[in-house]
């Protein structure tokens, strides 16, 4: 048998035996519910809900479903992690590019960033957030940042194409708004994963040979346009892959919101095991989401860089 | 850490579940491997280890909260003690779990405690459903709110539009959302898994109103920096009956929390308390000569000996006391929770 024909074999003995495992596990796990007497199945997820969740991109009431609720979660989730990657990236390239720099003034600040929220957990840096969000005045003495923007305890309010947004009742009311938890979770996110990026920024442009640099100069470039038309596009090649884990990482960090009450997928995911009691089949599917979202994200950035290199 | 405590016993779930195949014991590491051909397998295996696991709150005042000195109390952590005392013959052979509610079912169905004594409501879902047997009702409670005094707000109505913290897998958490439907009211929920960090958060003022059993509110009031500055509200929006709970697998265990409740109930109502019932052992009384085993015969057919209801009463005391040491301080009323006689619907069969 040829060296290739041989190695298929293996892997196809292996994947079979992953997968006896992975049945042989399930079957097990099967009867061990029913030994306890608790439910399984997952005709749950066509029951009403029942509980709130609090207002977001998907409409949602206590009368949908748990699939409904859950895809509530997801979207949430999603939402946080998009914000997160732009606002992440924004940031990263910033402190990268000011680590890089010769003014003291940016490099020091930028290193000394990196170090702190590099060596801090992350849980306890979503926690400060909050609370710090938390420690800004209430609805009724709501600060005005500029002029038709509110911050406040309860959020922090945009005004739209449409309307200002204004004290109503016991909330603000009108235009666009964050609430804390969003608010704390996409900053977190941002801050902690910008320093990682402003990392692997910093190692892209230094991957570029000097001597890549010395002969746009002597085409008499300038600095700004040799980084934009030389370094930077020969720095991405090393930068993407790394960043991409990074990406992903920021997703699925994004399930930290359970602890400040952002009604993320994991959050949602424990409204359902709870009232339901089906706890084997609600991580699971939380499971599986998330790993249909990572793979089909590194899927996207593989079939880019395919395509572009 | 929240996030790490609360997935915990699901991955204990899931590796218990995932390893049937192996030897019992480490299967259910606290059922030896004659649980399948023993009547009460939780029975025998809190006798072997010499402790009984109970399952409480990761601290409600009242209920099950730690003392400054660490020791647990409650009306909760009673149950647990007067379990110790009937089956182990020293209440403080207890050692206690703290749980969140997301936690609390899935920590019973591994085995992780022996029982669940946690302020829970007993629900349809959660006796059918999930199967958990719910031996005796311990306290009567309901839904109820907690507002800062300055909003003005007098009842659950005048919370239209509010943003109200609830506590993920409660049954408040239903409550809230059936409430505000059948009156057509619309809210915005906060929903945290523990207690502690929903408490700040509303105190911090992220909500309106705190949503959750009005005992516990009252537990949460007295924790606020200026308590006066918080009311409950009077309004109750749904029934909370809450009972120990145990896995269906052990109907004498089940049986024995079952009447260790109501031995604290019925102490009460035939007049003995830790103080007078040494004295009782000399009594005309049939009734109470049943209570504390001098005829009957009654701890023999529990599996015990004759001193178990005897004991409960001596070392925890009878419902009344419990109800003094641990509820009376916080300053809510006994009011549902009296006995059948003084006006309440504590009623619970005689030891016959």
């Amino acid at each position: 048998m040829s060296p290739r024909g041989r190695a298929i074999v293996w892997q196809a003995a292996a994947l079979g035996a992953a997968g006896a495992l992975v049945g042989l596990a399930a079957l097990e796990a099967a009867s061990n519910l029913k030994a306890r007497g608790i439910a399984s199945g997952f005709a749950y997820l066509g029951r009403a809900a029942g509980f709130e969740i609090a207002p977001g991109p998907l409409p949602y009431s206590a009368r949908d479903t748990y699939a409904r609720a859950l895809a509530v979660g997801l979207v949430n989730t999603l939402r946080v992690s998009l914000a997160g990657i732009v606002l992440a990236t924004v940031m990263g390239v910033m402190l990268g590019l000011a680590r890089l720099s010769k003014v003291r003034a940016l490099s020091l600040p930028a290193a000394g960033y990196l170090e702190v929220v590099r060596n801090t957990p992350l849980l306890l840096q979503l926690l400060v957030w909050y609370s710090l969000w938390q420690g800004l005045p209430g609805p009724r003495a709501a600060l005005h940042p500029l002029p038709g923007v509110l911050l406040c305890n309860r959020g922090l309010f945009l005004p739209s194409l449409s309307e200002r947004p204004a004290l109503s009742g016991f909330d603000i009311r009108g235009g666009l708004s964050l609430s804390p938890e969003f608010g704390a979770l996409l900053l977190c996110l941002a801050t902690y994963t910008a320093a990682f990026l402003g990392e692997i920024v910093r190692g892209g442009v230094l991957s570029v040979g000097r001597g890549q640099t010395e002969a746009a100069a002597a085409l008499g470039l300038s600095r700004a346009r040799t980084l934009r038309l030389v370094v930077l596009p020969q720095a991405l090649r090393v930068m993407v892959p790394p960043a991409t884990s990074q990406f992903l990482n920021l997703a699925k960090n994004a399930s930290l919101g359970v602890a400040i009450g952002y009604p993320e997928l994991i959050a949602v995911t424990g409204s359902t095991l709870n009232q339901t009691g089906q706890a084997i089949e609600a991580i699971a599917l939380a499971t599986l989401v998330y790993l249909a979202v990572s793979l089909s994200f590194s899927l996207a950035v593989h079939l880019w860089r395919r395509g572009r290199w | 850490m929240a996030v790490h405590r609360s997935v915990s016993p699901l991955i204990a779930l899931a590796l218990s579940a995932c390893s049937g195949a192996a030897p019992p014991q480490e299967a259910a590491p606290r059922v030896p491997a004659a649980a399948t051909t023993s009547a009460t397998p939780t029975l025998d295996a809190v006798r072997r280890k010499g402790f009984v696991q109970c399952g409480v709150t990761t601290g409600v005042a009242g209920f099950s909260a730690p003392d400054a000195q660490g020791r647990w109390r409650g009306l909760d952590v009673d149950v647990c003690r007067a379990i110790a005392a009937a089956v182990l013959g020293d209440a403080e052979r207890v050692r206690f779990t703290a749980l969140t509610a997301a936690q609390r079912f899935t920590a019973l169905q591994t085995g992780e405690i022996d029982v669940l004594s946690r302020i829970t409501t007993v629900t349809f879902q959660r006796d059918v459903q999930l199967g958990i047997e719910f031996p005796a009702i311990n306290w009567y409670d309901g839904t109820g709110f907690l507002v800062p005094r300055s909003g003005g707000v007098r009842s659950p109505r005048g919370l239209a539009g509010a943003t109200i913290c609830v506590s993920a897998g409660s049954s408040n958490e239903r409550d809230v959302a059936d409430y505000f439907r059948k009156n057509g009211l619309t809210f915005t929920p906060v929903v945290m898994e523990r207690l502690e960090e929903l408490t700040n958060a509303y105190f911090a003022g992220r909500c309106d109103a705190f949503s959750q059993d009005r005992a516990t509110l009252a537990a949460v009031r007295a924790r606020a920096p200026h308590p006066d500055d918080h009311v409950v509200l009077a309004d109750v929006i749904s029934k909370a009956p809450y009972s120990p709970g145990v896995m269906p697998n052990d109907l004498r265990w089940m049986e024995i929390v079952r009447w260790s409740v109501f031995a604290m109930i019925d102490a009460e109502e035939l007049g003995l308390s830790s103080g007078t019932i040494d004295g009782a052992m000399a009594s005309g009384d049939p009734e109470v000569q049943r209570f504390v085993g001098q005829t009957g015969g009654f701890g023999a057919m529990l599996g015990l000996d004759a001193l178990w209801a005897y004991r409960i009463v001596k070392q925890v005391g009878n419902y009344a006391e419990s109800f003094e040491r641990n509820i009376e301080p916080l300053g809510i009323e006994r009011g549902l929770n009296r006995l059948w006689k003084d006006g309440g619907v504590l009623y619970v069969p005689d030891l016959r």
